[in-house]
């Protein structure tokens, strides 16, 4: 847990933003809004980048294969575009916000693993020119995922 | 249990569709649709199907999996399914069981690959109670050390998909046509196909495993029987959405061309 810690406040420095602390929880980082499928995202201007969080790819298990959306393809929030496959299972990755696929992350077809070892740097899955800047309020800031994630799991 | 007692007892519904010899093709098709445009709980059982068919994992790689010139020359169907997994060929005797779940009516199961095979490997420990050695051995079925059941899934947003084909029986011949896979799980150590499976045959009757498992679902879901031709009401109309396909001869030719 200490080297998670220690990944995410590396993650957080190189990206210039907080880390919220969370003991032995998924790390979480502050300054990227989240959606309750566990997508993360992180808006510059009218472009925004976004991939799977810490907590869904603990969940998840080992990344064997991403299925990467076309650039072009139109995302629409709260939809599915993509896919992982995890060992046995292929789990949706739906898009947190709305737009044009404007770059994929193509290191993740020869590494996939980047999703686990790095899901909020390397690991990066789509970027996005958006459609509807105004989307990002419907999701939930780290404060608010961080109880979400702890509420889930708590109900198990 | 009746669907009343059931009811009353406030269980989920599931639906239960059961078949025969149906296309796995077809099958797959069906879950896919029953999954994204469903909003019903349902359980397929599928009594073989009709001829033997090689059917891969999304993710699968025909060169890596296949031995591609036996599978040509012999015109074996390759599917590739939309659920994760390994490689399978199945046939008549092949057995499949296929959960569709919303979350929310499992609310003990997180929506998660490892929380959903527990879950399945304890309502088969209830079907298998009984005989020696069954267990979920990472993520097979297994008598002791030797696989006779694989596991798939998908997940949605709310919803999940958990299938599974039973080795019932199988002739070591079609085994042929599947390449050892470079991911194993550990139990396997470097045990080819034939010391490494197990048949369902040798230890429980084929009418006796499908009514204890029909059993088993009906302890956690009130079951309703739905036929195949009903099955349009519950499901929004198509849009398209199949990402299980047979893979074309050119696919095949052009995946054994590019390895040479």
């Amino acid at each position: 847990m200490a080297l998670r810690l220690l990944w995410a406040s590396r993650v957080a420095s190189h990206l210039r933003i907080s880390v919220a602390q969370r003991g032995f929880a998924s790390a979480v980082l502050k300054d990227l809004k989240y959606a309750d499928s566990h997508e993360w995202v992180k808006i510059e201007g009218t472009k925004a980048t976004f991939g799977i969080t810490d907590h869904a790819q603990d969940h998840l298990g080992d990344v064997v294969y991403v299925e990467l959306p076309d650039v072009g393809l139109t995302v629409s929030q709260g939809k599915s575009f993509g896919a992982v496959e995890s060992v046995k299972a292929t789990s949706d990755i739906n898009s947190p916000v709305s737009g044009t696929v404007v770059e994929v992350n193509k290191e993740l077809t020869e590494s996939p693993g980047l999703v686990n070892s790095s899901p909020y740097d390397q690991g990066w899955i789509v970027k996005v020119e958006l459609s509807d800047a105004g989307e990002a309020e419907k999701l939930m800031d780290s404060d608010n995922y961080s109880k979400f994630c702890e509420e889930e799991d708590a109900k198990h | 249990m009746s669907l009343s007692r059931a009811k009353d007892l406030g269980l989920p519904l599931m639906n239960l569709v059961r078949l025969k010899g149906i296309p796995i093709l077809e099958q797959l098709h069906l879950e896919e649709r029953l999954l994204r445009t469903s909003s019903h709980n349902w359980c397929i059982v599928n009594d073989g199907t009709n001829v033997p068919t090689i059917v891969m994992g999304m993710s699968g790689k025909p060169a890596q999996l296949l031995e591609l010139g036996p599978v040509m020359e012999d015109r074996v169907p390759v599917i590739k399914r939309f659920t994760g997994g390994g490689t399978v060929i199945v046939d008549k005797s092949t057995l499949f069981v296929s959960f569709i779940c919303n979350k929310d009516d499992v609310p003990n199961v997180q929506p998660y690959p490892r929380s959903v095979m527990a879950w399945s490997g304890s309502l088969y420990g209830e079907v298998f109670k009984g005989i020696n050695g069954f267990q979920l051995r990472e993520n097979d079925y297994v008598f002791g050390d030797r696989k006779f059941g694989g596991n798939a899934q998908s997940i949605i947003r709310n919803r999940w998909i958990h299938h599974t084909s039973f080795l019932w029986d199988y002739n070591v011949r079609n085994m042929a046509y599947l390449k050892l896979p470079s991911r194993v799980p550990q139990y396997r150590l470097e045990r080819d196909h034939t010391d490494f499976v197990c048949k369902m045959k040798d230890y429980i009757e084929r009418s006796d495993f499908v009514e204890k498992t029909i059993k088993a679902v009906g302890n956690q879901f009130a079951l309703k029987q739905v036929n195949l031709k009903d099955i349009d009401s519950y499901t929004e109309a198509e849009n398209n959405l199949k990402t299980t396909r047979l893979l074309t001869l050119e696919e095949l030719e052009k995946a054994m061309a590019d390895t040479s």
